[in-house]
C-alpha cells in the first residue's frame, strides 16, 4: 500500500520535473534580447569613502540615488558574559548626476548586515538589516522616525536562544522579524515585510506600525516560501513575492491570498517595478557564481515576459549578483551588485517594434 | 576579534530569535479607574544632527538649568549626550570611556553631577558638571583569560560583594547624599553608600517576599529620604526607608519600568507601566501607560498608551519629571526621547480632593 503511494508520488513528481524542465527551454527561445547601455563612472565617490557590497539601491522622486552596502569588519565587543555587535554596513546619497551628498545613520545602532533599502511614496528612506533584524524608516532629512523589529541586545556565550521569559531580543511571529529582506507599501500606507529565509514569511503593518497579520511559511507549496528575498507591490495592490529558492514569483493581494505565480524567470533575486500608468515588473536572476548565467526578465504585470538581457561579468553591462533594482522609469534601472561592489545606471533600448515582439512572446 | 568570529557571531545573531510565547499579564490594578490626563509631545523635541544618532534611549536626566542629558545604546558602543533646554546638541561626554558598555541609567544629582550607570560594565560613574570623572563605583570585568561564559538561566548570583554589581541599573541620593544604588539583573538588591562611596548597608535577595526583588530596575528618594525601589518582576513599587527598612507596597500601577519624583513642596511620584521591550503588540492592550502619584500611593491619574507614532510610547525605560508637568521619556524600542506637556485638568483635581 505504502509502495504504491510512494510510486505514484514518484511518477507525479517525474511528470512535474519533466514540466518544469520544459518551462526554461520554451521561454528562452522566445523572449527577445533588450540591447542595453550602462552609464560608465556613475557614482562619483568622494576620496575617503568607498563602497563595499552593494546590498540596496533605491532612488527617490527627485532622482536622488540611495546605497546600503556592507563596508566593513562587523565590530565585536565583549561586555561581561557577553558579545556585543555593532555597525559595519553604511547608507550613503548621491544626486542624480552621480555626485555625492551625504552619508546617513553614520554608527547607526541598526546597521550590521546590510540587505535593502526602499523609497516609499512620501520619499522616507526605508533601510532592512538581516544582521540587526530590524527595519528602520527614515524621513527625507535622515531622521529615524520609526523603528520595527529589535536588534538583540547582546549575545551569549556560548550562544543559545534567550530566555523567552527576559523580554529582550527578537521573537517571531509577529512583530519582529529573523533576518528580514525586503520592505514595500500598498496605496493605503501598509507595510509588507519579506521575513527571512527561517521565517519565510511576509509580515503586514499598518502605516503606523502596527502588527496585521502574518502569511506563508517555509516550503514550496503555493502560499509558502524559501526565502522571499524581495517585495513590491503594484498600483493596484497587488503584492509581488520574489520566492527565490523556490524559483518562482507569487502574487498576492493585500490579504494574504494567492493569486498566481510565475515559474519561468529562474531565481528571483530582486524585483522592481515601474511608476508610469503602463507598470511593468522586472525580475532579476542573478548569478551566484562569478560569471554565471546572469538575467534580468522585463514582464508585464501578468507574468508575460516581454525581453531579457544581461550576462555575469565583472565588466561594465555585466553583473555580479544583482541583489537589488529600482525602476522608477519603464527602460532606466539602477542594480546594486554583490561581488561587483558597485551600482550600475542601465539604459534599454528595446526593439522600437516592441509592440511586435510582445505578441511572439506571449507564444 | 578576528573576522572567523564575527561571521560566527553575525550568523547566530539571526539564529538568537526566541518563539516568546510570553503570557499576557493583566493590566494595571488602577488602569480602569485612573482619570486620563491630557498631554501633548514636542515634535523633534532633540535636534541631532547627523553624523550623531540616538540608539536606544535608556536613560534621560535634566539639571538644574534644564540640560538635557541622554544615554543611549548606539552603534559605536554606548553614548552620553548633552542638549540645551530647548533640544540642541551641546556635546558628547565620556566619548570612547572604558565603562561605557551597555547604558543602563542616567541620573543628575543636585549639585549638578551626572552619573552613569552601565549594566555591561558593571559601574557606576560619576561625573563632574563639566563632565571629567569625579568617582568610579564597581569595576569592568577584565577581559584577561579570555570571554567568559554566560550563566545558564537559573544559576545562583555568586555572592554579593559590597563594591562589586551585577548589572546595576539606577542610581539615587538623599539630602546628605548618600547614594542608593538599584543592583540589578544579576543581584537582586539595594545598596547604600556614603557620598564618598563607601558602603554602608544592603537589602534584598532574588523573591517575591517583602524586601525581595525580582529585577530592582529604578529608584528614587523623596525629600524625607525614602528610597522608591520599583520592583519590575514583581509588578510593585517598594517603598524603603532611608536605612532600607520595607514601609509599604504599592502594587496597583503594573511593572514599574520607570519611576521619577519631582522636587518641590509637594512631590508626585511618576511610574511608567512600560510595554516590554520584546517589541510583541499583543502586550500593547495591557501595558504603556504611565501614572501620576501621591508619594503615599494614591494614583491621581494616567496617560500614554504602547506605539510608535509621536504620543505614543515604544518602551518607556527612563523618566525625568524635574517639572511636574513636563515629563521626558527615553525609550528602547522607538530610539528616541519624548518630552511630553501635561495638562492635568485643576478642576477635576480639587474635586477629587475634596470628595476625599
Amino acid at each position: 500500500m505504502t509502495n504504491k503511494i510512494i510510486s505514484r508520488a514518484m511518477q507525479f513528481v517525474a511528470v512535474l520535473a519533466a514540466f518544469l524542465f520544459c518551462i526554461p527551454v520554451f521561454a528562452q527561445s522566445a523572449i527577445p534580447e533588450i540591447p542595453y547601455d550602462s552609464a560608465p563612472n556613475l557614482l562619483k565617490m568622494p576620496d575617503d569613502i568607498y563602497l563595499g557590497e552593494v546590498l540596496g539601491v533605491a532612488t527617490n522622486s527627485k532622482g536622488h540615488v540611495f546605497v546600503y552596502t556592507r563596508t566593513g569588519s562587523v565590530n565585536v565587543t565583549t561586555g561581561t558574559n557577553r558579545i556585543f555587535v555593532r555597525s559595519a554596513s553604511r547608507l550613503f546619497e548621491f544626486d542624480q548626476n552621480g555626485k555625492y551628498v551625504r552619508e546617513i545613520g553614520q554608527g547607526l545602532y541598526g546597521f550590521i548586515q546590510a540587505h535593502a533599502v526602499r523609497i516609499d511614496p512620501q520619499d522616507n528612506i526605508w533601510v532592512v538589516d538581516e544582521g540587526s533584524n530590524m527595519v528602520i524608516k527614515f524621513d527625507q532629512e535622515g531622521r529615524v522616525v520609526m523603528t520595527m523589529g529589535r536588534k538583540p541586545e547582546a549575545i551569549n556565550n556560548p550562544v543559545r536562544p534567550p530566555n523567552p521569559e527576559a523580554g529582550g531580543g527578537a521573537g517571531f511571529p509577529g512583530d519582529n522579524f529573523n533576518g528580514p529582506s525586503d520592505v514595500a507599501w500598498d496605496s493605503a500606507g501598509n507595510i509588507y515585510v519579506a521575513d527571512g529565509a527561517v521565517p519565510s514569511r511576509v509580515a503586514k503593518f499598518d502605516k503606523n506600525g502596527v502588527f496585521i497579520k502574518t502569511w506563508g511559511g517555509r516550503g514550496s507549496a503555493p502560499g509558502q516560501f524559501n526565502t522571499p528575498h524581495s517585495i513590491v507591490v503594484d498600483a493596484k495592490d497587488n503584492i509581488y513575492i520574489a520566492d527565490r529558492g523556490n524559483n518562482r514569483i507569487q502574487v498576492f493581494d493585500t490579504d494574504g491570498n494567492l493569486k498566481t505565480q510565475y515559474a519561468n524567470v529562474g531565481s528571483p533575486w530582486a524585483l522592481c517595478i515601474t511608476s508610469g500608468p503602463h507598470q511593468y515588473l522586472y525580475s532579476s536572476d542573478s548569478n551566484t557564481k562569478d560569471f554565471g548565467p546572469a538575467t534580468i526578465y522585463k514582464m508585464e504585470l501578468d507574468g508575460t515576459l516581454l525581453g531579457k538581457f544581461g550576462a555575469g561579468g565583472k565588466q561594465l553591462k555585466e553583473f555580479g549578483t544583482i541583489h537589488e533594482m529600482d525602476c522608477r522609469k519603464d527602460n532606466e534601472l539602477y542594480v546594486g551588485e554583490i561581488t561587483n561592489w558597485r551600482v550600475q545606471k542601465l539604459m534599454l533600448h528595446p526593439a522600437s517594434g516592441k509592440s511586435d515582439a510582445t505578441p511572439s512572446a506571449r507564444k | 576579534m578576528n573576522r572567523r568570529l564575527a561571521l560566527g557571531v553575525l550568523i547566530l545573531l539571526s539564529l538568537v530569535t526566541a518563539r516568546a510565547q510570553q503570557n499576557v499579564p493583566p493590566p494595571a490594578k488602577a488602569f480602569a479607574s485612573a482619570p486620563e490626563i491630557p498631554y501633548d509631545s514636542v515634535p523633534n523635541f532633540l535636534k541631532l544632527q547627523p553624523p550623531l544618532y540616538l540608539g536606544e534611549g535608556i536613560g534621560v536626566a535634566t539639571n538644574s538649568k534644564g540640560d538635557v542629558f541622554v544615554y543611549t545604546r548606539s552603534g559605536e558602543a554606548s553614548r552620553l549626550f548633552e542638549f540645551d533646554p530647548k533640544g540642541n546638541f551641546i556635546r558628547e561626554i565620556g566619548k570612547g570611556l572604558y565603562g561605557f558598555q551597555m547604558a543602563h541609567a542616567v541620573r543628575v544629582d543636585p549639585q549638578d553631577n551626572i552619573w552613569v550607570v552601565d549594566e555591561g560594565t558593571d559601574m557606576v560613574i560619576k561625573f563632574t558638571p563639566d563632565g571629567r570623572v569625579a568617582m568610579t563605583m564597581g569595576r569592568r570585568l577584565e577581559f584577561g583569560g579570555g570571554l567568559k561564559a554566560t550563566p545558564p538561566p537559573g544559576t545562583p548570583p555568586p555572592p554579593t560583594d559590597p563594591y562589586r554589581f551585577g548589572r546595576p541599573t539606577d542610581v539615587a541620593w538623599d539630602a546628605s547624599g548618600n547614594i542608593f544604588i538599584s543592583d540589578g539583573y544579576t543581584n537582586s538588591r539595594v545598596v547604600k553608600y556614603d557620598k564618598n562611596g563607601r558602603f554602608l548597608k544592603e537589602i534584598g535577595a532574588r523573591g517575591t517576599g517583602g524586601g525581595e526583588f525580582n529585577t530592582p530596575h529604578s529608584i528614587q528618594t523623596d525629600s524625607s529620604g525614602n528610597v522608591y525601589v520599583a520592583d519590575r518582576g514583581n509588578r510593585r513599587i517598594q517603598v524603603l526607608s532611608n536605612d532600607l527598612e520595607l514601609k509599604t507596597i504599592y502594587d496597583n500601577v503594573g511593572a514599574p519600568w520607570a519611576v521619577c519624583i519631582t522636587p518641590g513642596s509637594h512631590q508626585y511620584l511618576f511610574s511608567s507601566n512600560s510595554n516590554p521591550d520584546n517589541n510583541n503588540s499583543r502586550f500593547n492592550t495591557v501595558s504603556g501607560e504611565i501614572y501620576k502619584m501621591e508619594l503615599d500611593g494614591r494614583v491621581l491619574g494616567r496617560f500614554g498608551k504602547a506605539g510608535k507614532q509621536l504620543k505614543e510610547l515604544t518602551t518607556v525605560h527612563a523618566m525625568d519629571c524635574r517639572n511636574e508637568n513636563e515629563i521626558l521619556t527615553a525609550e528602547i524600542t522607538g530610539w528616541r526621547v519624548q518630552k511630553l506637556l501635561l495638562h492635568p485638568q485643576t478642576k477635576l483635581s480639587l474635586i477629587q480632593t475634596s470628595s476625599r
